[in-house]
């Protein structure tokens, strides 16, 4: 006791000394700090998800928070222009779209943010997916079940094909060709090519509406119609061309270009053939 | 034979026996004459002659090589099969397109070669002369048309030339008089679609009144199911159609159907779109949406292609024809193209059962401009 008095009374002759105020304030500080962590939510970290939440947050905070905002709230440049939209909403589809076909991260904004090399692996895709789907409730990553016709009757197939492809043509046309192969935006946009894209994309691209597009929410078109487009697709791209080469199905532009081009130019070129000067001698006849 | 040919005479022989005087009778400069001829290889060179004979006969074989592979492409291959072989062209597409235009192809070129290196080698001279007709000839056409005029009167005898023009005049009226077959006029078809009730045929109102409702619905097109409020997220697209395009009869047969069908179709096709209510610009556009969803005429005001190229972020709606651009959230107004009218909005409400239903029809003519649209 009397040492405790002793070093007390030896610790309370500093207590109007210089730093005394400043060590007071730090252990506050740190009782605070450790109350928190110890009764904080935080401490369900054993849950899977929220784990994979974390080191999606680790993810986006260096990849994504330069255009979208630390928690994803969005950026405005100074001029009130828009950098990154909020991510509030947009839900897992939208990450697993734009960052598993490579257009996010962006390289630089612009009119049209193209696809690129895909920057993350799966499992890092799948945990900045489970991030921002955190941050508000929005369309989840579709399953295989809701694209694939796989296991279905050839009828059923034949069905679905016809559907989608009115479908298709109704809504989808307008900007991606009738043959899925794209087509141009104003302002420097453009309609990517669908033809050939994993069905998952497409999926997710009509659920989530990319960059200009237009939503079709499952309310929109329903599960069911977004599958049977998707089954049109891949009948267009599985049936040959009977006509010969493509050219990329643009329609008249590339098509004329050909006949242009190549057809009345081999013209152009064989008739300068059969108008040219043949080669000439000095010799001359010898007289028989 | 080549050895009896002229070289260095024919100009003088053109000029002796041409009847035509030249255009410059005289030269200004000393007329030096042509170059002597120069001969190809073939012509004084045996060898080169043979050799070109053979070219020429080795083209002509291969096209009966290409006609002969035809032959046998068109037994061993049948249509339809393999049609992945190079480039997706099909195995009896592609070989029967090749060895039809290598028969072809040689054919030609044996025929051009022949030509150039063994045919006759003649150099020809033909001297110009004027375009006009010679003076003589042209003064007897005059004077044939002269005594025409004279001969026939059509001078002196003013009644005859008159009513020779009036009769001319009166013939150009037949066929104008026939443009009326091209059909009945279109009276006040043009203000109205199907979305207007009062237009309907007995039909139509027969299966609306065992229907029960005041309001026609905006359905989704091809698949014909209603929308409701909150079937849509802001930044949806729907392309619609009035319901009544997709009533069927008992025996599930469409009410609307034939020529009167597509006709309605075209017109009244439409589009949904829902934005955020604040960013709607106009007093007309946000009176006529439902909580910031708005329907516009699908047909462009232009020339009447169906527009559907919507850019989400900024509502404008493009026309792919001639790049007409409207402002979904301002009544549609022009931005940019051709396009001299707003876009037509479709006023649109809820009816009882909460699906998205038209008000009433378009407030003025959709499509594109015609005479009598103020």
């Amino acid at each position: 006791m009397r040492l405790l008095n002793r070093s007390l009374g030896r610790l309370s002759r500093h207590r109007r000394g210089p730093v005394a105020g400043l060590l007071v304030l730090l252990l506050g500080l740190l009782l605070t700090g450790a109350l928190y962590s110890a009764f904080s939510p935080a401490s369900a970290q054993t849950d899977n998800s929220a784990a994979q939440i974390d080191s999606g947050r680790k993810l986006f905070l260096v990849g994504c928070s330069f255009c979208h905002g630390q928690s994803g709230q969005g950026v405005k440049t100074l001029d009130g222009n828009q950098l990154g939209p909020s991510l509030v909403g947009v839900g897992a589809a939208a990450v697993d779209f734009q960052v598993g076909t490579g257009r996010m991260p962006v390289a630089q904004p612009g009119a049209q943010i193209p696809q690129k090399e895909v920057a993350y692996t799966p499992q890092e895709i799948a945990d900045l997916a489970a991030y921002v789907a955190s941050l508000g409730p929005g369309p989840a990553i579709p399953n295989a079940s809701d694209y694939s016709i796989d296991g279905l009757s050839p009828e059923k197939r034949q069905e679905m094909i016809v559907q989608g492809g009115l479908i298709f043509r109704t809504n989808c046309t307008a900007c991606h060709n009738f043959e899925g192969a794209g087509g141009a935006m104003p302002q420097g946009g453009y309609a990517p090519k669908i033809l050939g894209v994993e069905p998952k994309y497409i999926y997710e691209a009509m659920l989530t509406g990319p960059q200009a597009m237009d939503n079709f929410s499952n309310g929109n078109l329903s599960p069911e119609e977004k599958r049977d487009i998707i089954a049109y697709l891949q009948s267009l791209k599985d049936s040959p061309d009977y006509g010969g080469f493509g050219l990329g199905g643009i329609g008249p532009v590339s098509e004329g270009l050909a006949a242009w081009l190549v057809g009345i130019g081999g013209l152009v070129g064989v008739a300068t053939w059969i108008a040219a000067h043949t080669a000439r001698t000095s010799r001359t006849k010898a007289k028989a | 034979m080549s050895d009896t040919l002229p070289d260095t005479t024919h100009h003088a022989e053109a000029d002796a026996a041409g009847d035509h005087t030249p255009a410059v009778p005289e030269e200004p400069l000393a007329n030096p004459g042509l170059a002597p001829h120069q001969w190809r290889p073939t012509d004084v060179d045996p060898k080169a002659e043979r050799r070109a004979e053979r070219q020429v006969a080795g083209l002509f074989l291969l096209a009966i090589l290409g006609a002969v592979l035809f032959v046998v492409s068109y037994i061993a291959f049948s249509v339809g099969d393999n049609p992945d072989t190079i480039g997706h062209f099909g195995a009896s597409n592609l070989a029967l397109g090749l060895c039809l235009s290598l028969t072809l192809l040689a054919m030609g070129a044996g025929i051009i070669q022949w030509a150039r290196k063994l045919m006759a080698d003649h150099e020809i001279v033909e001297m110009r002369h004027p375009a006009s007709s010679p003076q003589e000839d042209r003064e007897a056409t005059v004077g044939i048309l002269q005594t025409g005029l004279e001969e026939s009167g059509l001078g002196r005898r003013p009644l005859i030339r008159n009513t020779l023009l009036a009769a001319g005049g009166v013939l150009g009226l037949i066929p104008v008089i026939m443009l009326r077959d091209l059909g009945p006029l279109p009276g006040d078809k043009l203000d109205h679609t199907i979305w207007d009730l009062d237009t309907w045929t007995p039909a139509e109102q027969a299966y609306w009144k065992t229907q029960g409702r005041t309001l026609q619905r905006v359905v989704r097109d091809v698949v014909g199911t209603p929308i409701k409020l909150t079937d849509l997220e802001v930044g949806d697209l729907v392309n619609a159609e009035p319901e009544i395009l997709f009533a069927v009869d008992d025996n599930q047969q469409p009410i609307v159907e034939g020529t009167e069908r597509i006709v309605a179709t075209a017109k009244a096709a439409v589009i949904l779109h829902r934005m955020n209510p604040q960013e709607i610009v106009s007093d007309q556009t946000r009176n006529w949406s439902v909580d910031g969803i708005v329907c516009y005429s699908k047909i462009c005001t232009h020339v009447g292609c169906p527009i559907s190229l919507n850019e989400r972020t900024t509502h404008h709606l493009l026309c792919p024809c001639h790049q007409s651009t409207f402002d979904l959230a301002d009544s549609g107004r022009v931005l940019f193209g051709p396009a001299a009218r707003a876009l037509p909005q479709l006023e649109l409400t809820v009816d009882e059962e909460g699906y998205l239903a038209a008000r009433r029809d378009f407030t003025q003519p959709v499509g594109p401009s015609f005479w009598e649209r103020g």
